[in-house]
């Protein structure tokens, strides 16, 4: 087993690039239960933390582990935990939890087919809509889907980065193809990606809030055992963390998660546009999916059809205003996903004039959506 | 020799198809860290593969190119090689006119075409060194012996540097026999024949 530190190019699956990434991020604890396709993360962390001086734990369940993570982190450990679908679910209570308690933490799902138990071992993209709506209330989350192996490694900082620094859960959306496909890469040497940490308060304990209303919106964040004193519930709550049901008070929590996104919103958009200078239609997809994308746009090009292709690294927040300028610039907008069009539904919200020119590629029997599938359905459509 | 059906190319994928625990991924793996790291062309390598630890249908896919990959997964393929009879009538189709097949001939006894690369390599890994398991890197031998996609050096490195260090012995006179194997198969069939059998190298 290589170090995250290894410079020379190799051979990684996606789950490995993961690992090394949130070792490279700084995370230190891992409380999971394996599930496939996301078992190799864990065994890679229970492999490799030992020798770092982390800490890795097989929970009872998924429900367990992501407690675990939130209690991990609220010492002021850089926490994580893997799982797949049917983990997903059990998780999405502590989801809320983290978004409410303002924990910093992050989750890794490597999409299967579902719903329920589905097809373990084959691909998907189904849990799109659940990633950003599964936990109950409205909450500020971010998600991230990686497209390449060595995505796997730089959105998972990415993920740690904006889950430390806005005191939120963070979620990686990887698919079976992605964690499990090795491609060779080279890893960016240390140092040069950077690596966000929680902010941390600066006043004497006795001063310290845990949710100090400040002018970022973001407030420094104390550990258990620093001998600063707070109070965490799930509650809503007010600045020292103890609950409130003033609708002042709550409303200004609720403000205070919705602004994380809002006011954020710059660091919070990763948007990758390919061919698109002088694109008449777009190929809008995320994840594995938009490899296709890539690959479909250089045929049309060859047969003369200016497409492009748009990729949203961070699919929530939703990338609003880069949808918008796309939809202003193209006739035609082609999402393939292997769902029943989880986000195709967003693009048509900030379409204006009708849902006629925006078209789904949805496959739904865990077969992979080819470069060759996209030609051929916007032949058909366009010509 | 003629070479009637050259396939010289940028990019060619091949597909390793068997049964669960015939060590399907692990020859992919092998593959694919041969051509990548050892003979700097790029690689992906994917798998499908059922929920079952042994038994049931497996494949490994693995597409290399000296440019950039983002056919991650492909419908066709240049080359096929099948450890089952099951992997065989189910994949047989997505083997391009041009391709290469190669077949385990101790499991695979219905083969539909004369175009084919037909060696007992599950017998030939017992034989060689005593364990049918490895029959997957018997494969890989015989895929270097009848192309050019691969270096037989290459293959040396990638199983002392991936393979666990007990098996490393084991899988080397594996692959020896796989490569001689196939190089005395094809030296053996009649002209006609053997011009039937692509000669699939990287420019």
């Amino acid at each position: 087993m290589t170090t995250a530190t290894t410079m020379e190019p190799r051979l990684m699956t996606g789950n490995e690039a993961v690992t090394l990434g949130a070792i490279a991020a700084g995370a230190r604890f891992y409380a999971g239960y394996p599930i496939t396709p996301s078992t190799e993360v864990a065994e890679i962390a229970a492999a490799m933390f030992p020798d770092i001086g982390g800490v890795f734990i097989q929970m009872e369940d998924e429900i367990a582990s992501l407690g675990a993570v939130i209690g991990a982190s609220l010492t002021g450990l850089k926490s994580f935990t893997a799982t797949s679908g049917p983990g997903f679910s059990l998780m999405q209570e502590h989801i809320g939890f983290a978004a409410m308690a303002e924990v910093p933490c992050v989750i890794i799902n490597v999409m299967r087919g579902g719903p329920s138990t589905g097809l373990p071992t084959h691909m998907s993209q189904g849990d799109v809509m659940q990633a950003k709506y599964g936990s109950h209330g409205d909450y500020p989350t971010v998600v991230l889907a990686p497209a390449s192996v060595l995505e796997c490694y730089t959105l998972t900082i990415k993920a740690f980065n904006l889950s430390e620094k806005f005191r939120m859960p963070a979620i990686i959306l990887s698919d079976e193809l992605v964690g499990h496909m090795c491609e060779k890469v080279q890893l960016p040497p240390e140092g040069e990606l950077e690596v966000v940490n929680r902010l941390r308060p600066t006043v004497p304990a006795d001063w310290y809030r845990h949710y100090e209303s400040t002018p970022t919106g973001i407030s420094p964040m104390a550990g258990f055992g620093e001998g600063y004193r707070f109070h965490v519930t799930g509650l809503a709550h007010d600045s020292s963390g103890f609950p409130t049901e003033v609708p002042s008070e709550t409303h200004a929590l609720m403000e205070k998660f919705k602004n994380k996104e809002i006011r954020n919103i710059r660091d919070l958009t990763m948007v990758e546009s390919y061919m698109m200078e002088d694109a008449e239609i777009c190929i809008f997809s995320y994840g594995s999916v938009s490899r296709s994308a890539r690959r479909a746009v250089r045929i049309l090009r060859d047969r003369n059809i200016k497409a492009g292709a748009l990729r949203p690294q961070i699919l929530w927040p939703f990338p609003k205003q880069a949808v918008e300028t796309m939809l202003d610039q193209v006739s035609y907008v082609l999402i393939p996903e292997m769902n029943v069009g989880q986000l195709r539904k967003e693009v048509e919200r900030l379409s204006h004039d009708g849902r006629g020119r925006i078209k789904g590629l949805n496959v739904l029997n865990s077969e992979f959506i080819t470069a060759a599938d996209i030609v051929e359905r916007v032949e058909h459509d366009v010509l | 020799m003629s070479k009637p059906t050259e396939n010289r190319a940028n990019n060619a994928t091949i597909i390793l198809s068997g049964t669960g625990g015939q060590g399907l991924q692990l020859m992919g793996r092998l593959l694919a860290e041969a051509a990548a790291i050892h003979g700097g062309l790029n690689v992906v390598q994917s798998r499908s593969y059922g929920p079952e630890a042994r038994g049931g249908a497996s494949r490994s896919q693995v597409v290399l190119s000296r440019g950039e990959i983002d056919d991650l997964r492909n419908p066709s393929c240049n080359v096929l090689i099948c450890l089952s009879q099951q992997a065989c009538d189910r994949y047989y189709t997505t083997l391009r006119d041009s391709g290469l097949f190669i077949v385990d001939s101790t499991n695979v006894k219905v083969v539909p075409t004369t175009r084919v690369v037909e060696l007992p390599m599950t017998q030939m890994a017992a034989d060689a060194c005593g364990t049918r398991m490895a029959a997957n890197v018997v494969g890989l031998g015989v895929l270097c012996g009848c192309s050019n996609i691969v270096s037989l050096k290459a293959l040396e490195a990638a199983t002392r540097s991936t393979v666990k260090a007990k098996f490393v012995d084991g899988n080397l006179k594996a692959l020896a026999a796989g490569y001689a194997s196939a190089k005395a198969f094809l030296e053996s069939l009649p002209p006609a024949r053997r011009s039937t059998i692509p000669d699939l190298s990287f420019v």
